[in-house]
């Protein structure tokens, strides 16, 4: 995974609640079995929308994307993610996520940046004509216009952005604790691996 | 650890604990790991690429069910049909080879116990109360209605659990929703789900995991809480939780991969000590009075967009949140709805009766019991009825109901997604409109343009034979 540290540049003001995984990607593209070229099928419904913002030339392959409340809600699909990143897309701003999208953008490099509402409408209005920073060193998003959003994000997943880490091979490194997990579990509940 | 009570949720939490970051995350051991077709290829990929192997293949098992089309799949002389479209059978292809050769029990397509993989889990017991479970898919919180701390994770996860048989996480906070009280004549599991998700809202369980507690979920069948438990995701939940129970140990005893003799006993004694504590306390309760759900459905593209049946199109300015307006009138275009139109004056084009929500047998009798005698009517074009398994199927034919349906004019098809999610033949055509007992009511869930009402399966078979959204109870006496 690539490490990632400051996302610069156009961001789309999408703005939308509830931007669910279908919308993100549908499901006809998922039948792929690789992680690259989903981008032709991102937000799909969106795109046939006349005057739709993904349209527009100045948000061509923008690396931020502006949405509202409980982003990426719906399916488990990490070809959401992937769709993104085709996209050029690395970093996401919203006031909240669902709890699968955002674990998903974190383990490809997308950084799921949690803002207050209120932030997010002045970022909203700020990115029709003007980039924005988000610096995942500082936690911090701000704008040519002196503003300056402090966000927070768990210490682990940064860490993994910042490191661009492979989180199985962490894990594999643990195996005497998985190991030791194991044989205390197989003592108290022998009936687990009777399956 | 401390003694201070727990809830069910913390308990399992508690039991699976590998190992604990300073910052909080923990590494949690994962008990079951089902795979299907569409989630897994890109992580057996990136096991190959790193010369990784499945740590332990004989918790993980593999079932395709999203891609295969629910026509026949043998052939009157009984060789395999193949599926027409390239990208699906490839897909079919990868899991028929990565599971053995990565060691994963496997049940194929022509399998008799093929099916949805959340209704296979608990079918065969390989989903066991107190167990945690994962799946590529969102819907396996569904198997948290037998007590298993039970949710759905991306292709990078699914590859983690495969190589380590772990996964990094941190703990949820925990809700209670209750549900106390009698439910009405006519009110299914299904519409318990609906109106919860209509009061908690599609991000309210956001960060929680849900325990459904009260009498309403203690007398509930244990299918019915699957039903229930399956859509806690729609509520925003990563799982939902309903105790085990004399009900569920019923239910699973007996089950190919359950425990046998003394190792049932053993397990089934765990599983008791695993009941939430007296006095335990819960990040958020939300209490429900069961006799204010009414049969349920929905009317926009979210699925907290939930109105009694009895109930009519709201107007999209009656919502206080001036984005939700937005929202709704956006719905109400895509949905083809007008605000104050009757509910139960709407007509629809297709049915389907099927998904992992509601494709169990319980689910086909109730939509059986309402299609019995009568007849699809004339402007519905599709009506299909999906059973979530073949073992399913082959217990509906055995009570009959294949031919209750078949003589009413519905199609009687292999288990599979089918039209849950327009990704095999069985979509729903733009601009149709559909009676749907799946969980999704997204825009484009159910094709491009297919425009989906979420109901149980007693309700898709009441529009399916008026040919319009019913009321249920209107055609079902009370007594009957
Ligand atoms: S039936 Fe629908 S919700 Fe359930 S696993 Fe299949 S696609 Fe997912």
């Amino acid at each position: 995974m690539t490490p990632v540290r400051i996302v610069e540049g156009r961001a789309i003001p999408l703005g939308r609640k509830n931007i669910d995984t279908d919308v993100i990607i549908p499901a006809h593209y998922l039948k792929t079995i690789s992680r690259v070229g989903l981008g032709r099928g991102a937000f799909e419904t969106i795109r046939a929308e006349p005057g739709n913002l993904f349209d527009e030339p100045q948000f061509a392959r923008a690396p931020i994307l502006i949405a509202g409340d409980n982003f990426g809600c719906g399916s488990s699909r990490e070809h959401a993610a992937w769709a993104m990143l085709d996209m050029g897309i690395t970093a996401v701003i919203a006031p909240s996520y669902s709890d699968i999208f955002s674990g998903n953008a974190v383990k490809n490099g997308i950084v799921p940046v949690v803002l207050p509402q209120a932030a997010v409408d002045r970022l909203l209005e700020v990115a029709r004509d003007h980039p924005i920073t988000v610096d995942l060193e500082s936690c911090t998003v701000t704008t040519p216009f002196q503003d300056r959003f402090a966000f927070e994000m768990d210490p682990f997943r940064r860490e993994c952005l910042l490191g661009g880490l492979d989180e199985v091979g962490m894990t594999m490194a643990q195996g005497a604790r998985i190991d030791a997990y194991e044989r205390g579990a197989a003592a108290d509940r022998p009936w687990l691996s009777a399956a | 650890m401390s003694t201070k009570p727990r809830t069910l949720y913390e308990k399992i939490w508690d039991a699976h604990v590998v190992d604990r970051r300073d910052d909080g995350t923990c590494l949690i051991y994962i008990d079951r790991h089902l795979v299907h077709e569409v989630t897994s290829p890109q992580a057996f990929e990136a096991l190959r690429l790193a010369g990784r192997t499945v740590r332990r293949p004989d918790l993980t098992l593999a079932v395709p069910d999203h891609n295969l089309p629910t026509t026949p799949r043998v052939d009157a002389a009984g060789a395999r049909v193949p599926i027409a479209d390239m990208e699906s059978a490839q897909q079919l292809a990868a899991l028929e080879a990565n599971a053995p050769s990565f060691g994963i029990r496997y049940i194929g397509a022509t399998d008799a116990a093929q099916g949805i993989v959340h209704v296979v889990g608990p079918e065969q017991g390989f989903s066991l109360p107190g167990t945690t479970i994962v799946c590529g898919d969102s819907h396996t919180a569904c198997h948290g209605g037998i007590g298993a701390l039970a949710f759905g994770i991306g292709t990078s996860e699914v590859e983690h659990v495969l190589a380590t048989q772990t996964l990094l996480l941190q703990q949820s906070k925990t809700m209670e929703v209750r549900v106390e009280g009698t439910l009405g004549f006519g009110v299914s599991p299904k519409d318990v789900i609906l109106h919860i998700i209509g009061v908690i809202g599609a991000a309210g369980g956001t960060g929680y995991v849900i325990e459904y507690t009260g009498n309403v979920f203690r007398e509930m069948s244990v299918e019915g809480r699957l039903t229930v438990s399956n859509m806690s995701i729609e509520g925003g939940a990563r799982a939902g939780l309903v105790a085990a129970d004399d009900l569920t140990f019923a239910y699973l005893e007996g089950r190919p991969m359950a425990p046998k003799g003394a190792d049932w006993d053993a397990a089934v004694a765990w599983w008791r000590s695993l009941a939430t504590d007296p006095g335990a306390v819960y990040d958020k309760v939300v209490t429900i009075d069961a006799g204010d759900i009414a049969p349920s459905l929905t009317w926009g593209t979210s699925p907290e967009d939930v109105v009694a049946i009895t109930g009519a199109v709201p107007d999209p300015m009656s919502f206080a949140d001036p984005s939700k307006q937005e929202a709704a009138k956006k719905s109400l275009a895509y949905m083809g709805l007008t605000p104050g139109t009757r509910m139960q004056d709407v007509p629809v084009d297709s049915i389907f009766i099927g998904s992992c929500t509601n494709s169990r047998i319980e689910d086909l009798r109730a939509a059986a019991a309402v299609a019995r005698g009568r007849h699809v009517a004339a402007n519905v074009r599709q009506a299909l009825v999906v059973p979530g398994s073949g073992l399913v199927k082959r217990q509906a034919e055995a009570e009959g109901l294949d031919r209750i349906f078949i003589d009413a004019g519905f199609e009687w098809r292999e288990p599979g997604c089918s039209m849950c999610l327009a990704m095999n033949p069985d979509k729903v055509p733009p601009g149709d409109r559909c009676a749907s007992t799946s969980n999704r009511n997204f825009v484009g869930r159910q094709g491009p343009g297919a425009r989906t009402h979420l109901v149980s399966p007693a309700m898709a078979a009441a529009a399916a034979v008026t040919g319009h959204l019913a009321d249920v109870r209107e055609l079902v006496g009370e007594a009957a």
